[in-house]
């Protein structure tokens, strides 16, 4: 026995052990489930799903695997409005998210810059955005609907105003806590206020607001998909209802996983970001 | 050293409100003094005197409740790159390398210049305070001394008429002190650069100053008394304690941080007290005739 191993090797071995039992449960779990098929006629049989077959209602490990796997090899296949590749259903949803996200960025960073300035603007709206911030993004989906008379643009609307009120309020808090000193030295430098804001205060608040861009992404993220459930078409939300639909229990379990992986890469190429701007006091 | 001054203090007053906003509280007040071109003066002082106000607003950054601070002769309105700052906390932008600091400012006094020639400038003045080697290091990654190292460039590289420093090597510990001390002795020297140091430790204030203001304990502080520095110079910490004058005046300053700084209301109240014209005090060893010979003098 070496007991020279690295941490990172016994986490990875634990996680893998978590991963086998887990795996292991559930596929005990659906041949618990299992019972005699029923006799009637296979086509009626067919129709009833799996369970007028004598197999669980919930898939095993295998067929979710099998599933994905399909997936994974086939991603980009279109065969009619119902039946896309969930690589394309996930460009849709992707897509969305990053317009939303960024033209939330685009008003929320320049506008929490101006209020993280001035006192004054930072009490004036502090009422509007804790107002608007605890309202689900969700609610605003009819009211988006009606005035905008398109679903995609709905939905669009809909990522943008979740993923303003963090970045808003973190650029807010980074901006208006850049240290008193650092701000003196431009001061005493006598340096252009544009100069200070590019060369100082951005800077300064860049963790802060890269922070909120992370949260942003995460909550637009969760909220694509309840989104896409609502207006349908395209998009990961809907794939994951059309399974449902179609009672493809085995379809809506994969969907998670892909949805979880989406959103993983999502967060970690913020943290990434986050990282290059990061600075040690 | 010249009789011409760079910085006048008329009357200069600051005051906050109190809590209740129905009155408010003198920090200090009547303050008048001067700097000469070429000299280093040090203001000593209890915190809570008001000292880093003082400090902020001779540079510019904060105004006075009262009176003016005149630099040739103009008054102060706002910061400006004739009046550089050396920060209690080093005041680097964390996110800049060494040498981008000290280029920030070099790039703002002189934005007409070229890349080349602002790197060079920059890196006269990092190998001036012996930091070669480390431009390319953000701060974290420097000790505290290197640190005020970067900060006193910084200030430096930019060719102030002044210098103003606050408490610069406070944070630091006495070895670190001591060996930075004699480096900006020995800069200020050479470059007979005018500067102003608030500080509170007295060895500091000896080797540094020409002239030491000493200020009362606040609130409502006054400028007690003006010491002449009666020590020679060039001065250096290694031989600073062997001269007879050495202990005349340390005693000076610390019956004055000790004592006179509190009970400096019942003093003016028995003398003659004008806080235009601060008494002077050139504190010497027994034997030196000169000891009391300026005409304003307080006995000690």
């Amino acid at each position: 026995m070496t007991t020279t191993q690295p941490p990172w090797a016994k986490a990875l071995a634990l996680s893998i052990i978590i991963l086998g039992v887990f795996l292991l449960s559930w596929h005990l779990f659906v041949l618990s489930k299992q019972g005699p098929a029923v006799k009637m006629d296979p086509e009626l049989a067919e129709l009833l799903g799996p369970t007028a077959k004598g197999k669980s209602a919930i898939p095993s490990p295998a067929d979710v695997g099998k599933e994905i796997w399909g997936h994974i090899t086939n991603p980009f296949y279109d065969a009619g409005p119902n039946d896309k590749g969930i690589g394309i259903q996930l460009a849709y949803s992707i897509a969305r998210v990053l317009t939303g996200f960024f033209l939330a960025a685009l008003i929320a960073v320049p506008l929490g810059f101006l209020i993280g300035m001035s006192n004054v603007a930072q009490r004036a709206l502090d009422p509007f955005i804790q107002l608007l911030k605890p309202v689900s993004p969700l609610a605003w989906m009819p009211l988006a609907l009606y005035t905008i008379k398109d679903s995609e643009t709905s939905s669009i609307f809909v990522i943008f105003i979740c993923s303003i009120w963090p970045m808003l309020i973190n650029t807010t808090f980074g901006v208006a806590n850049v240290r008193r000193e650092w701000l003196n030295v431009a001061r005493t430098l006598e340096v252009s206020s544009w100069r200070t804001a590019f060369r100082v205060i951005l800077p300064a608040a860049a963790p802060t607001i890269l922070t909120g861009m992370r949260i942003s992404i995460g909550i637009a993220w969760l909220v694509i998909v309840a989104a896409e459930m609502l207006v349908g078409g395209t998009g990961i939300g809907y794939f994951v209802w059309n399974e449902w639909n179609n009672l493809s229990i085995t379809g809506v379990i994969s969907a998670i996983f892909f949805i979880g992986v989406v959103g993983m890469l999502l967060d970690l190429a913020l943290a990434r970001a986050g990282r290059l701007v990061a600075y040690v006091e | 050293m010249t009789d011409k001054p760079i910085i006048q203090v008329q009357g200069l007053e600051k005051s906050f409100p109190t809590p209740n906003e129905k009155s408010s509280t003198q920090v200090f007040g009547d303050i008048w003094f001067d700097v000469h071109e070429g000299e280093f003066v040090c203001l000593i002082g209890h915190s809570g005197c008001g000292k880093t106000t003082m400090l902020n607003i001779l540079a510019g950054l904060d105004k006075p409740t009262n009176g003016v601070v005149l630099v040739d002769r103009k008054d102060v309105r706002g910061p400006s790159l004739d009046r550089a700052v050396i920060f209690q906390g080093h005041a680097l932008m964390p996110w800049m390398t060494a040498m981008a600091n000290i280029d920030f400012a070099v790039s703002s006094r002189w934005p007409e210049k070229s890349r080349e020639e602002r790197r060079a400038h920059c890196q006269e003045f990092i190998d001036l305070v012996h930091l070669t080697g480390a431009e390319t290091k953000k701060p974290s990654q420097l000790s505290g001394g290197m640190r005020q190292r970067v900060g006193i460039a910084r200030a430096l590289a930019i060719e102030p008429r002044i210098m103003l420093m606050d408490e610069p090597f406070s944070a630091l510990d006495a070895l670190t002190r001591g060996s930075l001390q004699d480096e900006l002795v020995s800069i200020v020297h050479a470059r007979k650069q005018t500067s102003f140091m608030i500080t509170h430790d007295i060895d500091e204030a000896i080797l540094l100053a020409d002239r030491i203001v000493l200020m009362t304990n606040g609130p409502e502080a006054r400028v007690c008394e003006i010491v002449e520095n009666t020590l020679p110079k060039p001065r250096s910490r290694t031989n600073l304690h062997m001269h007879p004058n050495y202990y005349p005046m340390r005693n000076h300053l610390i019956e004055f941080l000790v004592n006179r700084s509190k009970n400096f209301k019942e003093e003016i109240a028995s003398a003659s007290y004008d806080p235009k014209k601060p008494p002077v005090a050139r504190p010497m060893a027994a034997d030196t005739t000169a000891a009391l010979a300026a005409p304003q003098t307080i006995a000690m």
